[in-house]
């Protein structure tokens, strides 16, 4: 099944090909991804051990509609109440499911909806994930920003009204070193309110580090919590070991963070169990980390630069919406974000429903801000993007129609402190 | 009632009802406001961090009185901290404490609200401070100058009423500070039943603001409001906990 992801660019050479070849044919040439590398911090922590050991007792096809409507009536969610809600069995219940989000989510947020857009500052790599489109053996154009070219970005961006960013960055050490990161960070404290960082995961000095920068919010995507599968989907690299990426949420809190931001992308192994997993990872961290601010996104595998043929699978806007309100109803105090992978008719539903964080005004590639934002022609090199999107509102586009839904657009409600 | 009016820091309100600005539109403000009768506002300093086209702070109607909260504080100092930024932007000098160590559900952390209650209060804030109902903390509370406790009755945004009721009863009778029941309070028959217990004063937001018509809501709130206050100040006739009573007296045989 995993074999449509792999492409070979015409630009490697016969030497390059034959190590991909090996990497991607025979197993045994792999490093063990449960392994850490040298340099990589171990933390005592029971989070994994407890999230792995319901995964493993899962089975969504023993819940039937009896244990769905048990979960629907009942004031609080179990996590045997969760399960029922992501089973199959849920499926002709979905309408029920966001009746009942919709009261969680009023509750707990109101009407409000808060607005972010991502900024990508490099995108060299040194993973092989054969699903991403910054994979080391993708031939794109690899970008890094200058301070003065990530300055520029950031002003066109706060120049539209956005007052959140999100860092990005490709997985690589070597390109996109942490003190390129931190200076990254101290400039978009001067343009935004509140600064998030989507990076390789890193130790919790670094993170202390980071956040000393100005950053006070990290997202780490685990992609599938199915070791097994995480295994033959990143087959080269730092992110190839398994462990260390569970753990790094953790270390981010223990480096100080505000909140952290959980997700798998759905369509890479089993959607529900991969769901129940990053769920759960919040559920315990929480009780772990009880002041943290937690959050949920929901992506789904997107077609990337030289193959199109990826896709979510058998993760359709259904399922994903069952997910979601699922979140909702077992995690009513986090946050969850959708972003522009989606379509603009699915966002402006689920906002409505149980999400409470969109972007707008995205680009995934590098340095392009200022054409895509502006239309001006530029002569600049441009980074490609990571993948392509759906939902290409505006800030002002997606302000105007948030509010004509009825909804409050929030472009801040945070300090740094 | 005219000359019924509840004093906080030196200033003289007729409104008992004080109303939340979050959690819905900014532009429904101006007729919460109205409807409810409000005189005081609250509102959360982060989310008045903007330089948003919509500054929530243009959204308040003048001449009501600004209650900005320090929602987003781990700790005392952050808590402090928040107030202060609060009074740069010209908030006044009223402050409403919230110091929460818990993102599920919002529950105040007492010890550290008495540390920022006594800095803030030494600082010539009024400080109004969000606590879980326990008499000696409200106590405490007392001697580190607060203008007023404002107890939880369930946990925010909940609207489960009032589900700490005993305790809150406790501070009513025992603390010489308006006792203001926030939090929880989900219909406007538990405002009046707050009311009717000697509370000083309601503050809601989600009630109204989950609400299909929101300014008809606060409007329903301020007569709950005004009719537990009433009945308070009445003297609430007797509830007998079962059967009948004997209109004659059991001791009515008994000679002078």
């Amino acid at each position: 099944m995993e074999n449509y992801f792999f492409v070979d660019s015409e630009h490697l050479s016969p030497e390059t090909l034959a190590k991909k070849h090996e990497i991607e044919d025979n197993p045994s040439s792999r490093k063990n991804h449960m392994e850490y590398l040298p340099g990589m911090e171990i933390i005592k922590s029971n989070v994994c051990e407890n999230v792995m050991e319901q995964i493993k007792r899962f089975d969504c096809s023993k819940y039937t509609a009896k244990d769905v409507r048990a979960a629907l009536q009942h004031d609080k969610c179990s996590i045997e109440d969760f399960k029922a809600l992501l089973s199959p069995a849920a499926e002709p219940f979905l309408e029920q499911m966001a009746e009942k989000a919709r009261i969680e989510t009023s509750k707990h947020f109101g009407n409000t909806v808060y607005l972010f857009t991502p900024l990508y500052i490099a995108n060299y790599c040194e993973n092989y994930c054969v699903y991403c489109g910054f994979n080391c053996y993708n031939h794109i154009n690899r970008m890094k920003l200058s301070m003065e070219q990530i300055e520029k970005e950031m002003q066109v961006i706060a120049d539209s009204g956005m007052e959140e960013i999100l860092i990005l960055t490709g997985e690589s050490r070597v390109h996109s070193d942490i003190k390129y990161i931190g200076e990254s960070c101290k400039l978009a404290r001067k343009y935004f309110r509140m600064v998030g960082l989507e990076i390789y995961p890193v130790n919790t000095d670094e993170y202390r580090y980071l956040h000393e920068c100005g950053a006070d919010y990290v997202t780490v995507f685990q992609e599938t919590y199915d070791t097994e599968k995480y295994e033959k989907l990143h087959l080269l690299g730092h992110k190839r070991v398994w462990p260390y990426r569970f753990d790094a949420q953790e270390r981010a809190l223990m480096g100080g963070m505000r909140g952290v931001a959980f997700s798998a992308l759905l369509g890479l192994s089993d959607f529900r169990k991969d769901a129940l997993a990053s769920a759960l990872h919040v559920y315990y961290l929480q009780r772990k980390y009880p002041h943290a601010e937690m959050s949920l996104s929901c992506p789904r595998l997107r077609p990337i630069v030289n193959n199109e043929k990826i896709n979510p699978l058998n993760v359709h806007e259904k399922q994903l919406c069952q997910i979601i309100c699922a979140y909702r109803i077992f995690l009513p105090f986090v946050g969850i974000t959708v972003s522009s992978r989606e379509s603009a008719s699915f966002r402006n539903g689920i906002v409505k429903i149980a999400a409470t964080k969109v972007s707008a005004g995205v680009s995934t590639g590098i340095g392009d801000h200022e054409s895509k934002y502006t239309g001006k022609e530029t002569d600049d090199i441009q980074g490609d993007e990571q993948f392509e999107i759906d939902d290409n509102r505006s800030l002002d586009t997606m302000y105007k129609d948030i509010t004509d839904e009825g909804l409050q657009p929030v472009l801040n409600d945070y300090l740094y402190l | 009632m005219n000359k019924d009016k509840l004093i906080i820091g030196g200033h003289e309100f007729n409104s008992r009802f004080i109303l939340g600005s979050g959690k819905y539109s900014m532009k429904l403000i101006d007729s919460a406001v109205k409807d409810a009768g409000a005189e005081i506002i609250t509102l959360a300093v982060r989310r008045a961090n903007s330089k948003e086209q919509e500054n929530i702070l243009d959204y308040i109607p003048k001449g009501v009185t600004l209650l900005p909260n320090t929602s987003g504080a781990r700790n005392a100092d952050e808590a402090v901290r928040i107030a202060r930024l609060a009074r740069e932007l010209g908030c006044g000098n009223y402050v409403k404490i919230e110091i929460m160590r818990d993102s599920k559900y919002l529950l105040p952390d007492n010890e550290e609200t008495i540390k920022a209650t006594e800095i803030l209060a030494n600082d010539g804030f009024v400080v109004m401070p969000y606590m879980y109902p326990d008499l000696n903390i409200a106590r405490d509370l007392v001697n580190a100058g607060a203008a007023t406790i404002m107890p939880l009755a369930s946990p925010i945004g909940s609207n489960k009423g009032l589900a700490t009721k005993e305790f809150i009863q406790i501070l009513i009778d025992e603390i010489d500070l308006p006792i203001i029941v926030d939090a929880g309070i989900g219909k406007p028959s538990q405002a009046c039943e707050a009311m009717e217990m000697g509370a000083a004063a309601i503050m809601a937001n989600t009630a109204l603001a989950t609400a299909g018509n929101l300014p008809l809501m606060a409007s329903a709130f301020k007569n709950a409001i005004e009719a537990g206050r009433k009945a308070y100040l009445s003297g609430l006739g007797r509830v007998l906990t079962r059967g009948g009573s004997a209109s004659d007296p059991l001791t009515g045989f008994l000679r002078d």
